[in-house]
């Protein structure tokens, strides 16, 4: 919550477990994303390493890219409710609130007026994660309110498009057809609009994605972030299959995720032109910043 | 006056002490044995266990071990004053709250969610729990009386707590140097001598030795490993 937080006492520094004396030596916190980011995974400590998921997973791969990619992990707290993401998310180096089924939204919303309150000065990032059911279903009361109070904050849904936690009973999102091993007679009804519903409610910045691409998806993650900071509610639709209840072999799930990218999760992205140019004004600071610094790195391999 | 709260294990699911009438004590006070006694009192019962139980240990919590309010490097540095004057005192930390899976180091950190296996793996029969967050540290004191035999203290900047056998509240580093200065006494009481020694470091922090390390020593992940610039890796598991 605060980089405080990730900072030891120097005398108990030596009691610390590895993990955490690794983690701030060699974490993310405090670093920008070209230091610690997607770009150089595997050359920083990462927030999430170990995970109880199914061997195979795309939702754990997804949340890993996740922590990867915020902007801020010191200073950003994660909502989730009930069901297979908050196995890895809760196992993060931060912080994670979990509530009733389905509240992840409203919970959010008083959190993120909260800290605006409590830090004015400061820029809290405020992430709901939660699957198709705790997004859409049981959870679609609040998500749908909080988007249309404009609550500030980044809903990402992980839609593995079935109940995978509870034996694989079909949720709103299933695609219709699908037969499951609780619905064996095959979903009646069309999977739910999702990101057409968030664009009626009033998000100001809406992607649908199936991650294949690593930087595509740290992307959208980081520009939902700081939209909803300065905006209002962004959301994230992303296809995380359950390779278990859909039963596909371990090997074939990245294939299965490209091929969901030319059906139903093809790559869409909508902002509003608030949003969009609070997205132009950042990205190009970004891009000034690291032009000066190349300038400077030249300058002083020439000197 | 009967004891209330007695060293466990008081079996799954036990009645919380609060459902059996301990109060927190009010300030100026302590909590002993789940009564509310005076505090010299409560911190000689808790030194004389630290002194004559095995495997004495303190839990440094989240609000000692970050650094993250002006007054923490006092108070941690009186922790370990403290940790220092108990002979064979171990500190076993629990930084943060979150579940470790699918195996949590016994050896190296302490969870308040299953506390019970680093307690019982570790043999620990008396342990201060300090700088834990007081939700937590309700949680974590009543799964220790549960499930094992250790005598808890609960050094607390707040209120206390009902379930630790001793429980002292609006605890800062000046009460925690007038506890170990009962301690010491106590421990000259009772005849033990000892030199002031720091509690040994976390055992997970042992340094590698990289200059051996060779590729087959990655395994499995040997392919995860980036080959450098120009490197061209022929020999593969």
């Amino acid at each position: 919550m605060s980089l405080k937080y990730m900072t030891p006492t120097e005398q108990f520094k030596k009691y610390l477990p590895k993990d955490y004396v690794e983690l701030v030596d060699y974490g993310p916190f405090g670093k920008s994303q070209d230091e610690a980011g997607v770009n150089n995974i595997g050359q920083f400590k990462e927030v999430l390493e170990e995970h109880p998921m199914c061997s195979g997973c795309l939702m754990a791969y997804f949340i890993r890219v996740f922590f990867a990619a915020l902007p801020n992990p010191e200073d950003t707290v994660t909502l989730g409710t009930a069901g297979c993401g908050r196995l890895a998310i809760s196992q993060a180096a931060v912080p994670f609130i979990y509530g009733n089924y389905g509240d992840q939204n409203a919970m959010a919303s008083g959190l993120s007026r909260a800290f605006r309150l409590r830090f004015p000065d400061k820029k809290k990032d405020v992430v709901t994660l939660a699957g198709d059911g705790g997004t859409m279903d049981i959870g679609f009361s609040m998500t749908m309110h909080s988007w249309i109070r404009g609550e500030k904050f980044t809903t990402i849904m992980l839609d593995n498009e079935v109940y995978g936690n509870t034996g694989g009973q079909e949720s709103g999102m299933s695609p219709q057809g699908a037969i499951l091993k609780m619905a064996p007679e095959g979903k009646k009804f069309e999977k739910m609009p999702a990101t057409e519903l968030a664009k009626t409610a009033g998000c100001v910045y809406v992607v649908r994605i199936s991650p294949t691409n690593i930087k595509k998806t740290a992307k959208s993650i980081k520009r939902a972030i700081l939209v909803a900071r300065e905006v209002g509610p962004t959301f994230i639709h992303v296809y995380t299959s359950c390779n278990i209840e859909y039963s596909i072999p371990t090997e074939e799930v990245f294939k299965d995720a490209k091929d969901q990218e030319k059906d139903r999760f093809s790559f869409e992205e909508y902002m509003t032109d608030e949003a969009r140019e609070v997205i132009e004004r950042i990205e190009g600071e970004e891009k000034k910043a690291k032009k000066a610094k190349k300038g400077a790195r030249k300058e002083e391999v020439v000197s | 006056m009967c004891d209330k709260i007695t060293v466990g294990p008081a079996g799954y699911m036990p009645k919380s002490a609060p459902s059996m009438g301990v109060e927190l004590a009010p300030e100026g006070k302590a909590l002993l044995y789940g009564n509310i006694v005076e505090e010299e009192e409560a911190m000689r019962d808790a030194a004389k266990a630290l002194l004559t139980r095995e495997n004495p240990t303190i839990f440094p919590g989240p609000q000692i071990l970050w650094d993250w309010k002006e007054d923490v490097a006092e108070k941690a540095a009186a922790i370990l004053e403290l940790a220092a004057e108990i002979p064979s005192c171990k500190i076993i930390p629990m930084p943060d709250y979150r579940p470790k899976y699918p195996k949590i180091d016994v050896k190296a950190e302490i969870n308040p969610n299953h506390p019970n296996l680093t307690i019982l793996d570790n043999k620990i029969k008396a342990a201060i729990f300090v700088g834990v967050h007081c939700h937590y540290a309700n949680l974590t004191l009543r799964m220790i009386r549960a499930g094992t035999d250790c005598y808890t203290i609960a050094l607390c900047a707040h209120m206390g707590h009902e379930e630790a056998m001793a429980s002292i509240r609006d605890l800062h580093a000046s009460d925690v140097r007038k506890f170990k200065d009962i301690l010491i006494e106590e421990r000259n009481k009772l005849g033990i001598e000892w030199t002031p020694t720091m509690p040994p470091a976390n055992p997970s922090l042992e340094k590698e030795d990289h200059s051996t390390l060779t590729a087959a020593d990655y395994g499995e992940y040997r392919s995860l490993l980036m080959s450098r610039k120009g490197e061209h890796v022929a020999e593969v598991e």
